[in-house]
């Protein structure tokens, strides 16, 4: 099996996105906000895509706040 | 030309607000949160650091909490009638904007119970009568940070801890005040506030907001508008997550671009430094008017405990007529007349008359403020 390449957080709105992002800047996590890849779906457009090996902090970063995500995909 | 007509909307506004507007209207342009692509989230970003702005301005810890409508009324009427019911009942002051007391009177005829809490001749409010009002059903105290009319500042902290004790909702409206006095919703006690952007913040038109605190049951507060998010377009009922709840249609991304920049503006001035400031010309403007005989000014006259309005009369002249002289021989702009809220000057004595009003801001110089109170003495003496 290949290792995923990235994985991106799937959410209900571009402002929880851009929340997203700006936590994850603060923690030094490397992200990028992209268009939601074609074989996922998600209605707002935009998704926050972060390096898997992140993940648990991302989590960690997730939790800490009340942002209801659709879920974290691996591309 | 001297421009004394802040009160109303502030006038000139910091060059920044222009950069970042053209520059969204120049190299953005998208529609925020509608679409992946890099104008779009550049277009989102512009919206999301508007949020950011607002919520250090207010030390909200939640950018989401904050909901963006086109003014302070829209605040207002989203916050009211999204949240109180037949049956409800609601205590407000006499010195509000119709902003306030419009909506009230409209949920009035509805079946909410509001009270009227009077206000003293010079604008004050004493927290105790407030708590004198609360009944079994009260379920939110509205109050204004500060008149439009007067300057009078409200008691709004200490309001805010007695909704607290009492549970009740807490609506502050800071259309006159934020961005000139320290405003923090934790600690003033605050559940809902309701800010306009073209005002003290010197940003555009056609922005402003309602902050949603932690204590509000978002479950019960019902949108006055429902439409397109861009989120959960699947779906044919209203997101229930902030902001989008309350956020249907299009939003003025390039005033939020304007608005996001002056209040970085006013952050970097220090609200400290322009409350200063407008503390020294308010001081200036209300001795140099007490002075002259025939004029009469309202209020408490005292900078300290008002915001830079100062409302007059010169005995033996309509408003109107003082405003078209003023206008006309001295290029001196000011507003005349109720100033939308009948409340206010029904409690201060000069309804339906109305007053004079001068609205200093930041760009007023004390020059001007010289310049006109000579202009005011040379109209008392006419009348002599």
């Amino acid at each position: 099996m290949t290792q995923s390449q990235y994985a991106v957080i799937l959410v209900y709105s571009t402002s929880h996105a851009m929340r997203i992002e700006r936590m994850l800047i603060e923690q030094n996590i490397e992200c990028k906000l992209i268009p939601v890849p074609r074989q996922l779906s998600s209605d707002c457009g935009v998704c926050v895509r972060f390096l898997p090996a992140d993940k648990e902090k991302v989590v960690q970063c997730l939790d800490s706040v009340h942002i209801e995500i659709q879920g974290i995909f691996e591309i | 030309m001297i421009y004394f007509d802040n009160t109303a909307t502030s006038f000139p506004k910091p060059p920044c607000v222009l950069e970042a507007m053209a520059k969204f209207l120049n190299e953005v342009g998208a529609n925020p949160g509608r679409s992946g692509h890099r104008l779009a989230i550049e277009s989102g970003r512009f919206v999301y650091s508007a949020r950011e702005a607002v919520a250090e301005l207010f030390h909200v810890a939640d950018p989401l909490r904050i909901v963006f409508t086109s003014n302070v009324t829209e605040a207002l009427n989203l916050a009211l009638n999204g949240l109180l019911k037949a049956g409800d009942h609601v205590i407000t002051s006499s010195m509000e904007h119709n902003s306030m007391m419009r909506p009230l009177r409209c949920l009035e005829q509805k079946g909410v119970e509001l009270t009227v809490v009077p206000c003293s001749q010079q604008g004050t409010l004493d927290p105790g009568d407030i708590k004198s009002a609360i009944r079994s059903n009260t379920v939110m105290i509205a109050l204004n940070h500060a008149s439009n009319v007067v300057g009078t500042i409200l008691p709004v902290a200490e309001v805010g801890q007695i909704a607290r004790k009492y549970d009740l909702m807490m609506l502050a409206d800071a259309a006159q005040t934020a961005g000139v006095l320290s405003i923090d919703m934790e600690k003033d006690g605050i559940d809902l506030l309701g800010f306009t952007g073209h005002k003290s913040l010197y940003g555009p038109m056609g922005t402003g907001g309602l902050i949603i605190g932690e204590r509000v049951d978002l479950e019960a507060f019902e949108p006055i508008k429902c439409g397109g998010t861009g989120s959960r377009s699947e779906h044919e009922s209203q997101p229930e997550f902030l902001p989008d709840k309350f956020e249907s249609g299009t939003p003025n991304a390039v005033g939020l671009a304007g608005l996001n920049a002056s209040i970085r503006w006013i952050l970097d001035q220090g609200i400290e430094n322009i409350r200063s400031y407008e503390i020294q010309l308010t001081q200036r403007l209300l001795e140099g008017l007490k002075s002259i005989s025939g004029v009469k000014v309202y209020g408490g006259q005292d900078a300290e405990k008002q915001i830079a309005t100062v409302s007059f009369n010169i005995q033996g002249k309509q408003p109107s007529e003082i405003c078209l002289l003023l206008d006309e021989e001295f290029g001196i702009l000011c507003r005349v007349g109720l100033h939308c809220s009948p409340a206010s000057h029904k409690t201060i004595g000069t309804f339906p008359a109305g007053t004079v009003r001068f609205g200093l801001g930041f760009f007023n110089t004390q020059d001007e403020v010289d310049f006109a109170i000579a202009a005011v003495r040379k109209l008392a003496e006419e009348e002599r």
